[in-house]
């Protein structure tokens, strides 16, 4: 104890009397600027590049300032009482019996209470902007079992709206780049296995072990693994769903930022598990259609590519 | 167990033991005494909670770099699904029960548990399912599925790794079982005649929130093992894709039990910092009754937000909001207990000693996994970092910030009454600062590597990662060291350490009525509770001596 002293002079009692309101107050404010300066200006999120992203991004900007208050509060209270309220050496009283107060505990039970409604209230609309309980295009394609849907981009129609988007409630329809312009979603079929993804074009048979998606484009995949549990993850669209043998499972979103990012397998799924990567490559439509037209003119190949880019991963 | 018999009777012994000094070779036998029992438990996972150590830091050390370049991939999956099952079912979970077992009958005034026999069987359930677990090394198929061993994953990788893992934990499972019935029975029915359910010290309600979480949720478990080991010896397919079995079945079954395992891990510490905080503040806890349900509620609402994990397994969408709502309503009574303690210590007089700044420190970094914890809760952000650093930093703020922090805590501050001995304040605080350094410096990084793409159980990571990993591989050497202050300290000071006398804390807590460390009967005559458990500054002086009334009751358990 005594060999741990500090002795501290403490710089409230001291200090010039300025009443304590003000000084809650000043403290106050001070600590909301923070962690509203803090909230826009974190860095802790890589680029965004689904308009998804931007909704879920949104969402934990609002939650780290909230947090950031918080835990500012209660680490400011708890090293300030340490200080302020440590033991004078010989003082071997005890301190005030106060056994509670109603009021404030009614308060810290409500305050929270607020809180995680308000939080919980904002992830359910942005969950239902990123397409979570979008019931359209839920049934297709039942392997074993039925479908489980992580549906992405509900917000499709609003995107595009110069395209009339029945299609959406029309499961499976032929939509190809070469008949429709715009078409509102583009289907890739992705099969995950130990230590590989294949993204497979069902309208052009063209397979390749990355992907390619052209900018703006409403894209679903269905995804089914063949062995064990994937999870199909790129952070710079903020989406995951995992892929599991068995079943399928889709994913819908609208890459929105050309550029080239990481798809990582995000599910423990044997000692390789670290390089199960691919690139998911967002262009433009004319060099997306580029890249297929070179695709095709190879595409038998292209499977054995796929498989033989990964086992140069594995060594 | 059959026939309690209710008798008064002049003191008798009801122990197997009937010598009244204690002989070392107890503490290596079949002792039914609750005080040997509590402390085997607390010995034995120290022992595991270093092997696991030893294991996070040769992860650690493979993650320095991004390339494999330490271990094989293979070994390091066996690392770090041995590190978080030794972590989680040989150290925190055992040590919860080690406290409990030690303290409870001491705090309520009872002689023992109320099946001594069967305490017994529990804890000795624990040494050989470890020395099973870790003897997988040896036989060099270790189990590498991860601690969650997901099929079809844990059926393709090695069998008997597998197998081993499940009878393993079958048996830790088994063993918490039996611990949580004795704990329940032992606190509903074991107080003192003049202690109410108010007069309770707040541990005391956190086990007993805690046993019925485990008597609830444990046998789920040992369900979803007994299928896998089906599906993985007999060829079964409850959860095997192949045959038509489904997996995310067990991934519902295993974490209906394995969500509240985390609440398992930490109520127990609730318990103690409540008892810590006040005795060292001098001030009675604030809100006791709202801490003492809190503790309920969290056991509750425990049970039903386990799809929580499940988030991006392809759950229906109304299902995860459901799950969000509960898991975002634990936030409300864990922040009630969080307020209440920092309550506690306003306008207190603090001794600032080792069991304190643990204390503190608890308060201080269980806080930011506790937020972190409402951040995953919300869907659409779980989607983004699920399987990610960011969930692995959270779980340690809870775990190692939370409940091992808890574990120091309850160890500076009980080891008098256990051994009748201080522990060295200087080393204790050494202890303390590496820890909070090396912790935070392990961890906090963490968060950032998960949201900015880094997913967990890798071996190997993209190389823009690698500055991070670095500041957490060199902090979780900090916490390695920071081990040795600690066992030097405990080891010597039980030895040679300054005489404690019966209370040196002033706690006003039955355990620090008697002596220390307490007689094998705990106390020669019932004790009567002349204050409740926190009634600081009432102008009771705490008496170091026993208040005594009548003779015990005697209980006879004649089976158990």
């Amino acid at each position: 104890m005594d060999s741990f002293a500090i002795s501290l002079v403490n710089p409230f009692k001291s200090a010039v009397k300025i009443p304590s309101s003000i000084w809650t107050l000043l403290i106050g404010i001070v600590l909301t600027l923070i962690c509203l300066w803090y909230g826009q200006n974190h860095g802790l999120l890589p680029t965004a590049a689904s308009d998804e992203a931007n909704f879920v991004d949104g969402l934990f900007n609002a939650m780290i300032t909230v947090s950031l208050g918080i835990f500012l509060l209660v680490e400011s209270v708890l090293i300030y009482s340490a200080f302020r309220y440590r033991r004078q050496a010989g003082d071997h009283e005890d301190g005030p019996h106060i056994e509670g107060n109603v009021p404030l505990e009614i308060l810290w039970t409500i305050i929270p209470t607020i809180i995680v409604i308000g939080i919980s209230v904002y992830s359910f609309e942005v969950y239902n902007e990123i397409g979570g309980f979008s019931v359209h295009g839920g049934h297709e394609m039942p392997m074993a079992h039925k479908p489980m849907e992580m549906k992405g981009a509900a917000m499709a129609a609003t995107m595009l709206a110069d395209i009339p988007t029945s299609n959406n409630d029309a499961p499976n329809t032929e939509v190809t780049p070469q008949t429709a312009e715009k078409p509102s979603e583009l289907i890739v079929n992705v099969a995950a296995l130990q230590y590989a993804w294949i993204f497979t074009y069902p309208d052009t048979e063209v397979s390749s072990g990355e992907l390619h998606v052209p900018i703006g484009q409403e894209l679903k995949l269905n995804l089914t693994a063949s062995d064990v549990i994937h999870a199909f993850w790129v952070p710079e669209f903020r989406l995951k769903q995992d892929v599991i043998p068995g079943r399928e499972t889709t994913l819908r979103f609208t890459p929105r930022k050309a550029g080239s990012y990481t798809v990582i397998c995000a599910e423990l799924c044997g000692p390789y598990h670290g390089v199960m990567r691919t690139q998911v490559i967002v262009e433009s439509q004319a060099d997306f259609d580029k890249w297929i037209q070179e695709q095709l003119v190879a595409s038998t190949e292209n499977l054995h590519q796929a498989v033989a880019l990964n086992s140069t991963h594995l060594s | 167990m059959t026939s309690a018999q209710l008798q008064e009777v002049e003191h008798i012994p009801n122990h197997a033991e009937s010598s009244s000094e204690r002989h070392w070779r107890d503490y290596f036998g079949f002792s039914t005494d609750h005080k040997v029992i509590g402390l085997q438990y607390l010995v034995t996972s120290f022992v595991f909670y270093c092997i696991g150590g030893v294991m996070a830091d040769l992860v650690r050390t493979e993650l320095r770099t991004p390339d494999v370049d330490f271990v094989t991939p293979e070994v390091y999956n066996s690392l770090f699904t041995l590190h978080a099952t030794i972590m989680i079912f040989l150290w925190i979970v055992p040590a919860g029960a080690g406290f409990a077992n030690y303290l409870v009958p001491l705090m309520i005034g009872a002689r023992d548990m109320a099946f001594p026999r069967l305490n017994a069987v529990a804890f000795w359930m624990i040494p050989p399912a470890g020395l099973l677990l870790i003897s997988s090394l040896v036989v060099g198929d270790a189990p590498d599925a991860g601690w969650t061993s997901y099929p079809p994953l844990s059926l393709v990788t090695g069998e008997v790794g597998e197998a081993i893992w499940i009878i393993s934990l079958l048996l830790l499972g088994t063993s918490s079982i039996l611990g949580a019935i004795n704990f329940l029975v032992t606190i509903l029915k074991m107080r003192v005649p003049s202690m109410g359910i108010y007069q309770m010290p707040l541990f005391c309600w956190a086990m007993l929130s805690t046993s019925a979480l485990i008597l609830i949720s444990t046998p789920v478990l040992a369900g979803a093992l007994i299928l896998l080991a089906f599906d993985l010896i007999a060829g079964t397919s409850f959860f095997n894709p192949t045959g038509g079995g489904d997996p995310v079945v067990y991934q519902h079954m295993f974490w209906f039990y394995s969500h509240p395992a985390v609440y398992i891990m930490i109520l127990p510490f609730f318990g103690a910092i409540s008892e810590i905080i006040p005795v060292h503040s001098r001030k009675p806890i604030f809100g006791y009754k709202a801490i003492a349900y809190s503790s309920l509620i969290i056991s509750f609402l425990g049970l039903i937000v386990w799809a929580h994990h499940m988030f991006t397994s392809g759950i229906p969408g109304w299902l995860r909001m459901f799950f969000m709502i509960t898991t975002m309503i634990i936030a409300v009574p864990t922040g009630i207990k969080i307020f209440s303690w920092l309550a506690t210590m306003w306008g207190g007089k603090i001794r600032l000693n080792s069991p304190m700044l643990f204390a503190i420190g608890f308060v201080g970094t269980f806080v930011i996994g506790g937020i972190s914890g409402v951040m995953l809760a919300a869907v659409p952000f779980d989607i983004h970092v699920h399987d990610t650093y960011f969930v692995v930093a959270h779980l340690h703020y809870v775990l190692f910030g939370g409940s091992v922090l808890g574990i120091f805590s309850a160890i500076y501050h009980w080891f008098p009454k256990m051994t009748g001995r201080k522990m060295n304040e200087f080393w204790g605080k050494v202890h303390f600062v590496l820890t909070i350094i090396g912790l935070n410096m392990t961890f906090l990084p963490m968060h950032k590597l998960g949201m900015m793409g880094m997913n967990r159980r890798i071996a190997q990571y993209d190389p823009k990662f690698t500055t991070l990993n670095e500041i957490c591989t060199y902090g979780s050497y900090i916490l390695a060291v920071s081990t040795l202050p600690f066992i030097i300290n405990a080891i010597w000071s039980w030895l040679y350490g300054e005489k404690a006398g019966n209370n040196p804390w002033q706690g006003l807590t039955l355990e620090w009525q008697t002596t220390s460390p307490p007689a094998i009967e705990n106390f020669d005559k019932l004790p009567v509770l002349s204050s409740g458990p926190y009634d600081y500054g009432m102008g009771k002086q705490a008496n170091t001596e026993t208040v005594l009334g009548e003779t015990y009751p005697q209980i006879e358990s004649s089976t158990v």
